[in-house]
C-alpha cells in the first residue's frame, strides 16, 4: 500500500525546492504539506472548486488534480509568491479595497486565475473575466466585487506600464 | 380544544405542539434582565463631534490582507507535531440497525494507531438542549447514508482511509422514510427514536386573530400550495478540525466552526470533561453560512481519538463528507390561503407548511417557529395563523442556513402577493406600500418593531429598475417581479436560557497608543472583527491599523454566542461600543480635567485628543492623552456587553422570532426567459436592504451581494436530493455530492447585482446598525417568480425554475393568454402609493 517516495525538484515562487513525493501525490498536497505553502486551498480536492489554481508556467492549472512530479522542473507560483516583497500585487490590493475577499477560501485561487488573465489580456471585458474566473467558486461575494477588482487592478497595471507622459494625461 | 392565553386574540392550542418533548415553555428571563447601559445622547448619535469618521467609510477589513496574500490560517493550515489524521466510517444504508462492529483487522494495521465507535462516545448533544438526539458515532442504529459510525486515526490520512475499508460493520437493514409523506404514514418505521411520537420532530400551531372570519370578509382570496427544494451551504472550505489532549488532561480543539462557545459546552458533555479543562478556538474559517453552526462528528471524534492517542488528531472532510453533513435548507411544502380586499388591505392568511427534517432535529424546534413566526411584518396582518410540523425522514439532517427557516414561507407568501395584486389589479409595490407595517408597531404575534426602513427599500428598487415605464410593458419573454422581507437583527435569547450577557467585550488601551479588543465574536467572512475595530477606532479616535482583534477563542476572549441569527452587529457591536466609550469617557474626563473644560468639549479623532473650544492650543496626540488618562486613573481597560430587553409574544413560542430590530429587504429582479427551452436567465437584481445604519458599507455590500447571489442560486440551480435507490443500493444517496453535480452558480451565471443601502437608523442598533447578512438572500427567490410571471406568464410555484419546470409549465396551460390578460388587466390605481407620502429617502445607491 505504501508507495515508493522520490525527491520532487520543482521551482516555486522563483525558489529551487525539492520534497520527497509518492507517484500520486498532487501538487497541492506538496505545496501544502511538504513545503508549508498553505496559502493554496483544498476546497473539493477533484478540480471543482479551483481553490487551488496556481500558475505552472504561466498557465493557471488546479494543483489539487495535477500530480507533483508532473511539475518536476517547472515554474510554479502561488498565492505567497504574487506578492513583490511586502507590497501587494495590485491585484491583492484591489480585491482587499473593494471587499472581492469574505472568507478568503477561494481568494488565492481567483487571484491566480485573474493574474494568468492579466497577463495575456491587459484591458479584459467583463465578460472575459468572468469567463476566467470560471472554474473558481466563490460562495461570499456573488462575484460583483471580485469582477471590479479585477478591473481596478488592470486599470492599475494599465496605468503602471503606460509610459510617463501618458499616465500624467491619464491621472487628469 | 383551542384555549384562550391571556394575550387577546391569540389562540395557543395547547396540545398540538406535539413532537420531541420539550419542558412547559423554556425559563423566560427575570424582570431584572441586564440592562445595557443608556448613553447620552443614545446609541445612533457619532461620539466625537458631529460627524462620524470611521463609520461609514469605505475601508480595509481588518484581516484582509492576509488573505488576499495566502497569510490566513484557517484549520487545515494548522499542522502540530506528532499529529496524527482520523477518517469516519459512514453508513452505506440510509436506515440499518448497526448488529456489530469488527474493527480488529483496522487495528491491526501498521499506522493505525486507534479506533473508536458508539460505545466510546455514547453521551447524547444536540444544539437545541431540548432536542439532543445525536451521537458523536451512532451506537445502535444509521439514520442516514453517511451517518458516522467509527473513526480511524492513523499517522496519515491514507492510512486512515485503507484502515475504515478493514472495519466490518453488521448492519440489518430497515426501511427508509424518505419523504414527509411516507414519514406521517408510517409512524411505525421511526426515524429517531427521541421523537415523542411516530416520525414528528416538531408541530407548532399558532394562531393569532380571527382568520377565517377576516378571510370569508375578503374580496379576493388566494389559495395555492408551494415546493420549495433543499439546498446546502457549500462553504468552499470543509468542516476541518484538529484536537489535542495533553498530559494535563487540558483539551483544545481548533475548528473551523461559527459557535465556538456551544461547542464548548458539548465538548464537554459528550466528553465527560469539566468546561475549565477545555479551550475551543476558531482560526480564520472559508465560509459557513450557518452550514458550521452546531458540533459535528468531526470535533468529538478528533478530541476522543486525541485522549485515547496522546497525540494531536486532525479531521478534514472530504467535500462528500461535507455534503452529507448538510445541516442545510429544509425542503418544505407550503399551502396558504391568503386573502385582500378590494383596495389592497390584506386580510388574513392560512398557512400549512410540512418541513423535511432529515434524520436530527438540529435547530429544528426553531426551524418549525421560525416557518410562521418570522412573516408577520414588513406587512400588517390583521389575523394570522400557521400550522407547522417538521417530520423526521431517513436523510442528511437540515438545519439553519442563511435566512433560517424562513426563506421558504417568505417565497411563497411573496408570490402570494403577487397574485392577490394581480386579482385586484394593483401594482405589486403599491400592495406592499398600502400594507406596509410603519416603524415603532407591533405584529400581529407580538414582535415589537423599532426602525423601519421598508418604503425607502421599494421606492428604491422601483426608481433604480424603472418599474413604472417597464413592469407589465416587457415584450414577451422578459420581466421584472419585486418581493420584499424582513429578518431578525440576533435571535433575543440564547439557546441554552441563562441570564448572563448575549456578547461581551474586553477592551485593553496600551501607552503605546494601541488597542486591543477581545471577543468571542465569529467572523466567518462578513467582517464581524473589522466592524468591532471601527468601532473601537470611532469612539476613541484611532486608526484602524492600530488596533487588535482577538476573537473567538474560549481561553482568551469573552462569549459571545457565535455567527448566527445575524446577531454579531448588533449584539458584539454594541458591547464593543459600550467598552470602547467607557474608555474614551475616562480619556476625555482626563483631558477635561487637565484643561479646564467641560468633556463634551473633547474630540478623539483622526489620532488627536482635542479640546474643540481651542483646538490650536488644547491638542494631544492620543498615545500622549492615553498615558495621561493611564496616569490619572491606573492601567486603561474596559469590558461591555450586550443583553436584549425582554421581548416577544407572551404565547409558548413567543420568544421564537424576537429581536432586538429588525432589517427589512426588497428586491426587483429582472429575467429573462426563452420559452422555446424553458431558461430562464436572470439579469439584474437590484437589492435595497435597510440595515439601520451601514458601519461599513463595503461590508454591506458584499452581504446584499453575497446574499442575492445565493437565493438566485437556490431559485434556479441548487438542489440538495437523494437517489430512490441506485444500483445494488437502497435509497438516501445524494444526486451529486460534488461541487461539479450541485450547481452552485459560477461567475458565468450570476446576474447583475446592484446593491442600494437604506439606513433607517435603528435607536438601539451601535450607531444605528442593523443586520445585513441574512434577510437580502429572502426575496430573490419570490422575486425571480414574480420575473418570470411578468415574462412568460406561468407562476413557478415549486422550485427550482429548472429548464423543464418552466416548459411543462409552459406546456400546461395557455401560458401567452395568461400573459397577455395580466397585462389588461392591469388597472393601475391612480393613487398608485395610496396616500402614503413618499419617504425621505436616506438612500444611498450605489452605482455600479
Amino acid at each position: 500500500m505504501s508507495s515508493p517516495t522520490q525527491i520532487c525538484r520543482l521551482r516555486v515562487n522563483g525558489d529551487e525546492r525539492s520534497c520527497g513525493v509518492t507517484p500520486h501525490t498532487t501538487l497541492l498536497e506538496a505545496l501544502r504539506y511538504e513545503l508549508g505553502l498553505t496559502g493554496s486551498k483544498q476546497g473539493c480536492d477533484k478540480g471543482d472548486c479551483g481553490a487551488c489554481t496556481v500558475l505552472v508556467d504561466g498557465d493557471a492549472v488546479l494543483s489539487c488534480i495535477t500530480l507533483a512530479l508532473a511539475c518536476e522542473g517547472r515554474d510554479v507560483r502561488t498565492i505567497e509568491g504574487l506578492a513583490d516583497g511586502a507590497t501587494p500585487h495590485p491585484l491583492q490590493d484591489a480585491l482587499d479595497r473593494t471587499g472581492g475577499a469574505q472568507c478568503g477560501f477561494c481568494t488565492p485561487g481567483i487571484l491566480m486565475s485573474a493574474a494568468a488573465l492579466l497577463e495575456r489580456d491587459p484591458s479584459p471585458s467583463r465578460e472575459a473575466i468572468a469567463l476566467a474566473l470560471s472554474g473558481n467558486l466563490c460562495r461570499c461575494t456573488g462575484y460583483t466585487k471580485i469582477f471590479e477588482a479585477v478591473e481596478l487592478a488592470a486599470r492599475e497595471l494599465r496605468e503602471r506600464r503606460a509610459p510617463p507622459g501618458a499616465r500624467a494625461g491619464a491621472a487628469r | 380544544m383551542i384555549e384562550r392565553t391571556k394575550r387577546p386574540g391569540v389562540t395557543n392550542p395547547g396540545t398540538a405542539n406535539a413532537g420531541m418533548a420539550i419542558p412547559e415553555g423554556r425559563q423566560m428571563p427575570k424582570e431584572q434582565r441586564l440592562t445595557p447601559p443608556a448613553w447620552e445622547g443614545g446609541r445612533a448619535a457619532p461620539p466625537n463631534g458631529d460627524a462620524f469618521h470611521v463609520i461609514g467609510q469605505r475601508s480595509r477589513k481588518v484581516e484582509g490582507l492576509s488573505k488576499v496574500t495566502g497569510r490566513a490560517i484557517y484549520a487545515d493550515d494548522i499542522s502540530l507535531p506528532r499529529m496524527l489524521h482520523a477518517k469516519l466510517l459512514r453508513s452505506i444504508h440510509a436506515h440499518a440497525r448497526i448488529v456489530a462492529i469488527d474493527a480488529s483487522a483496522a487495528l491491526a494495521m501498521p499506522g493505525v494507531h486507534a479506533v473508536v465507535t458508539g460505545k466510546d462516545l455514547p453521551e447524547y448533544y444536540g444544539i437545541i438542549p431540548w432536542t439532543q438526539d445525536e451521537q458523536a458515532l451512532c451506537e445502535t442504529k444509521a439514520r442516514y447514508v453517511g451517518d458516522a459510525i467509527a473513526a480511524v486515526a492513523a499517522d496519515s490520512e491514507l492510512q486512515a482511509e485503507e484502515a475504515l475499508r478493514k472495519i466490518k460493520v453488521t448492519y440489518d437493514v430497515l426501511p427508509a422514510i424518505t419523504s414527509i409523506e411516507e414519514g406521517l404514514q408510517h409512524p411505525e418505521i421511526q426515524v429517531n427514536e427521541k421523537a415523542s411520537e411516530g416520525n414528528i420532530s416538531k408541530h407548532v400551531h399558532l394562531e393569532f386573530g380571527p382568520v377565517d372570519e377576516q378571510l370569508e370578509q375578503s374580496d379576493e382570496v388566494v389559495e395555492a400550495e408551494y415546493w420549495y427544494e433543499g439546498s446546502t451551504h457549500g462553504p468552499i472550505e470543509p468542516h476541518c478540525c484538529i484536537a489535542e489532549f495533553d498530559a494535563t488532561g487540558f483539551l483544545t480543539v481548533w475548528s473551523a466552526t461559527q459557535v465556538a462557545h456551544y461547542l464548548h459546552r458539548d465538548l464537554a458533555k459528550v466528553l465527560g470533561l469539566p468546561t475549565q479543562r477545555i479551550r475551543v478556538i476558531q482560526p480564520v474559517v472559508g465560509g459557513a453560512f450557518g452550514g458550521k453552526s452546531e458540533p459535528f462528528s468531526l470535533e468529538f471524534c478528533a478530541a476522543k481519538l486525541s485522549m485515547v492517542t496522546g497525540r494531536p488528531v486532525k479531521i478534514l472532510y472530504t467535500r462528500e463528507e461535507v455534503f452529507y453533513a448538510h445541516r442545510g435548507r429544509h425542503p418544505m411544502r407550503l399551502r396558504y390561503r391568503t386573502g385582500v380586499r378590494r383596495d389592497g388591505t390584506l386580510t388574513g392568511t392560512d398557512a400549512r407548511i410540512h418541513i423535511d427534517g432529515g434524520a436530527y432535529s438540529s435547530f429544528g424546534l426553531v426551524t418549525t417557529y421560525y416557518s410562521g413566526q418570522l412573516l408577520t411584518a414588513p406587512y400588517a396582518m390583521p389575523a394570522y395563523r400557521f400550522d407547522s410540523t417538521r417530520v423526521f425522514t431517513n436523510k442528511p439532517c437540515c438545519g439553519p442556513k442563511r435566512g433560517h427557516g424562513s426563506v421558504q414561507p417568505r417565497f411563497a407568501f411573496e408570490c402570494q402577493l403577487d397574485k392577490l395584486a394581480e386579482r385586484i389589479g394593483m401594482d405589486p409595490i403599491a400592495l406592499r406600500r398600502k400594507n406596509y407595517i410603519g416603524e415603532s408597531s407591533t405584529t400581529v404575534n407580538g414582535m415589537r418593531v423599532t426602525s423601519n426602513g421598508f418604503l425607502q427599500c421599494l421606492d428604491a428598487v422601483e426608481k433604480a429598475s424603472e418599474w413604472r415605464t417597464r413592469w407589465r410593458k416587457l415584450p414577451y419573454g422578459r420581466g421584472l417581479g419585486v418581493a420584499g422581507s424582513m429578518y431578525i437583527s440576533g435571535t433575543n435569547y440564547c439557546i441554552y436560557p441563562n441570564e448572563m450577557p448575549q456578547s461581551a467585550v474586553q477592551l485593553k488601551l496600551d501607552r503605546s497608543g494601541r488597542a486591543t479588543l477581545f471577543c468571542g465574536i465569529s467572523d466567518i467572512g462578513q467582517g464581524a472583527e473589522s466592524v468591532l475595530a471601527m468601532i473601537v477606532c470611532e469612539e476613541l479616535g484611532l486608526d484602524l491599523r492600530d488596533v487588535r482583534v482577538v476573537a473567538a477563542d474560549t481561553d482568551l476572549t469573552p462569549v459571545d454566542l457565535g455567527s448566527y441569527s445575524s446577531r454579531e452587529t448588533f449584539m458584539c457591536g454594541n458591547a464593543a461600543l459600550d467598552a470602547a466609550r467607557k474608555l474614551r469617557d475616562l480619556v476625555a474626563e482626563t483631558l477635561a480635567e487637565r484643561w479646564g473644560v467641560v468633556k463634551g468639549d473633547i474630540v478623539l479623532a483622526q489620532g488627536l485628543a482635542v479640546a474643540t473650544s481651542d483646538p490650536e492650543r488644547l491638542v494631544l496626540d492620543l498615545k500622549t492623552a492615553f498615558q495621561a488618562a493611564e496616569a490619572r486613573h491606573g492601567t486603561l481597560g474596559s469590558v461591555g456587553w450586550y443583553q436584549s430587553p425582554k421581548l416577544g409574544g407572551d404565547y409558548r413560542g413567543g420568544t421564537i422570532g424576537a429581536s432586538p430590530a429588525y432589517s427589512f429587504t426588497a428586491h426587483v429582479a429582472e429575467v429573462e426567459c426563452d420559452p422555446e427551452t424553458g431558461w430562464v436567465s436572470v439579469k439584474k437584481i437590484w437589492v435595497a436592504h435597510d440595515c439601520g445604519r451601514a458601519l461599513s458599507p463595503v461590508a454591506v455590500e458584499g452581504q446584499m451581494e453575497g446574499s442575492a447571489y445565493m437565493g438566485f442560486g437556490e431559485a434556479l440551480f441548487e438542489t440538495h436530493t437523494f437517489k430512490a435507490s441506485a444500483p445494488g443500493h437502497g435509497p438516501g444517496i445524494h444526486d451529486g455530492p460534488s461541487l461539479l453535480d450541485y450547481r452552485m452558480p459560477t461567475s458565468m451565471d450570476t446576474p447583475e447585482l446592484e446593491s442600494l443601502i437604506v439606513e433607517s437608523v435603528d435607536p438601539e442598533g451601535p450607531y444605528g446598525a442593523k443586520e445585513a447578512g441574512e434577510g437580502p438572500l429572502h426575496p430573490s427567490i419570490p422575486a425571480i417568480a414574480n420575473a418570470i410571471h411578468d415574462a412568460l406568464g406561468i407562476r413557478c410555484d415549486r422550485l427550482p425554475f429548472s429548464p423543464p419546470a418552466v416548459l411543462a409549465l409552459l406546456e400546461a396551460g395557455d401560458a401567452h393568454a395568461a400573459w397577455e390578460r395580466a397585462r389588461t388587466q392591469l388597472a393601475r390605481p391612480a393613487n398608485a402609493t395610496t396616500g402614503i407620502p413618499a419617504a425621505a429617502s436616506r438612500t444611498r445607491a450605489v452605482k455600479k
